[in-house]
């Protein structure tokens, strides 16, 4: 068989598992989220109803405003804690030595972890009679001595955001770790002897070296933030109220707790487009890294 | 201070920096491992020390939450997912790899953009279809959609692999007078295989600890290990002791499984992004 035939069919199984995975969904949950869409209404699924779904949770929902909300203040806050620890740390593992690469290695086990199994994991050290994180914080902080964690919204809120921080330091850590490698030793040497202080090096040399791979961890953590269900479903399931309830709870509630399919699909669409913005950004730095 | 000094000291300040932030990177998880061997009653207390016991790991395969099942449903979906993502993602790894395609750009930036999709839009479509084809609670169900997630890494992860293996070979065999299956087969594969096996690894974790398809096609039959955890909810609360157990045995494997491939895993999770 020819080349030029032979690499069309190469690609053809993993295009047609592809475009029946992920891109006919988001195909046919456009389609719905233009519709009725009742799971318990036969028929409802084809029934077309306009954009009345969009306008419904514009106009007439504050539960979708107050996720988007949650989402928002829960993306902005964990990605900027989640990028300064992981720098902290890569800076302070930066240099080699015995304690770095045992700790690469242990660095590697949050992220296999079930974040699942994260969120149960936070639920326990919180628990407000023997969590362990709660002693620690009742310690540290007399105030927060006698709190129920999940019971109160903003504290809840924090929890849920120490667990995503705490699962997703590892793998920014162990990516600007990489990025810190390549920063030339030459330059900062050079410049130490010059006599600039450890920050001037860090700001004029450090900083803009790993630029771009910071941005890369930026967008791609700013991603799997907005897209955020597992550790919430199974720290807080939304609660208490609604205080961290996320888009995708929020879309998950509404389309099989209360069946509204053509709803929560078209909430789903709205979450898509920010994603289509980063998915473009990062693109550009994947494709700028591979093209020589 | 001398300079010596001076240097002695912050290089402790550094040590003991890092061995807090470890510490605080391993608690949870060495908590875990505690817990699951008290009693239930220790479990219900701050201590560090007690007798151990190994009771919950025989009380979570017992009746009625037979975490064995989901066990079973965990490895057969994770397994089958990986069988089916490595042959078809390393076909078109290589023609990625090797060829220019037309329109080879907009389909890697469509792989790569798949990953980003919000599993819950990617599962309000299938939910409907497969509750009219039968296939909820299923494990097949299942593993047709895990592949939309495990399908991006892991054609990008093998595009990576081969990348790094040089066609000289390649060619020489051609000129031998071998077709390009052939060279595929007895010179791309047994080349690429420690790179196809570390990709596999990479997609069976991700399968393994996939949470939200699960949690909404199964309910019974094909419930998977990360959903099992919701059963240690009692009446009267958490019981921690046997979900710690059952953490284990979700967390365990997967431990052993990333540090056998722990080089690749920020390659895996950028997608050569940054290297």
């Amino acid at each position: 068989m020819r080349d030029s035939t032979l690499k069309y069919l190469l690609v053809m199984p993993a295009v047609l598992v592809v475009f029946a995975t992920a891109i006919w969904p988001l195909i046919e949950a456009a389609r719905l989220s233009f519709t009725v869409g009742r799971l318990n209404r036969p028929g409802s699924l084809d029934q077309y109803l306009g954009w009345e779904n969009y306008t419904w949770a514009f106009f007439e929902e504050p539960a979708f405003w107050n996720s988007v909300w949650v989402t928002g203040v829960y993306t902005v806050v964990t990605v900027g804690l989640t990028t300064i620890c992981a720098l902290g740390l890569a800076l302070l593992l930066a240099p080699g030595g015995r304690l770095r690469s045992s700790a690469q290695t242990l660095l590697i086990l949050p992220f296999a972890m079930s974040p699942a199994l994260i969120g149960v994991s936070f639920r326990f050290m919180f628990n407000p009679e023997f969590g362990l994180f709660d002693a620690f914080f009742g310690v540290l902080i007399p105030p927060l001595a006698d709190v129920s964690w999940l019971a109160d919204p903003q504290l809840a809120f924090a929890v849920v955001v120490m667990a995503d921080v705490w699962g997703w330091i590892p793998f920014l850590t162990l990516v600007l770790i990489g990025g810190l490698a390549s920063v030339p030793r030459d330059t900062v040497e050079a410049a130490q002897v010059d006599g600039a202080s450890g920050w001037r090096v860090f700001r004029d040399i450090t900083l803009p070296q790993l630029a771009p791979v910071l941005a890369v961890v930026i967008i791609l953590k700013s991603i799997f933030s907005l897209k955020t269900f597992d550790q919430v479903f199974m720290l807080t399931n939304g609660g208490p109220g609604t205080a961290t309830q996320t888009l995708s709870h929020y879309i998950y509630f509404n389309g099989m707790k209360y069946g509204q399919i053509g709803y929560s699909a078209s909430v789903a669409w709205l979450m898509v487009i920010p994603m289509i913005f980063l998915t473009y950004a990062y693109a550009k730095f994947v494709f700028r890294k591979n093209d020589p | 201070m001398t300079g010596k000094q001076r240097k002695q000291f912050w290089s402790t300040i550094h040590a003991v920096l890092i061995l807090v932030a470890m510490f605080i990177m391993l608690v949870p998880i060495v908590w875990i491992f505690l817990a699951a061997f008290k009693t239930h009653v220790d479990v219900y207390q701050l201590k560090l020390f007690f007798t151990p016991t190994l009771e919950n790991f025989g009380i979570v395969f017992d009746d009625p939450y037979r975490l064995g099942e989901k066990l079973f449903n965990s490895t057969i979906v994770a397994f089958f997912t990986v069988l089916f993502a490595i042959p078809i993602a390393t076909l078109a790894a290589y023609s990625f790899s090797r060829f220019s395609l037309r329109g080879e750009t907009m389909m890697l930036v469509t792989i790569l953009a798949t990953q980003f999709v919000p599993a819950v839009v990617i599962i309000l479509p299938f939910f409907v279809m497969f509750r009219d084809m039968g296939l909820l609670d299923t494990r097949l169900g299942l593993i047709l959609v895990n592949l939309a997630i495990v399908m991006p890494f892991a054609i990008w992860m093998i595009k990576g692999f081969i990348d790094g293996i040089p066609m000289d070979t390649e060619e020489a065999a051609m000129v031998d007078g071998s077709s390009r299956l052939q060279v595929i087969r007895n010179i791309v594969l047994p080349m690429a295989a420690p790179g196809l096996l570390t990709s596999a690894i990479f997609c069976f974790i991700i399968a393994w600890n996939e949470f939200l398809f699960a949690l909404i096609l199964t309910n019974k039959q094909a419930v998977t290990l990360p959903i099992g955890l919701a059963l240690f909810k009692g009446e009267e609360g958490d019981l921690w002791n046997l979900l710690s157990a059952a953490g284990i045995i979700i967390m365990a494997p997967m431990f052993v499984l990333a540090l056998a491939i722990r080089k690749y895993f920020v390659q895996g999770m950028t997608m050569g992004a940054v290297r």
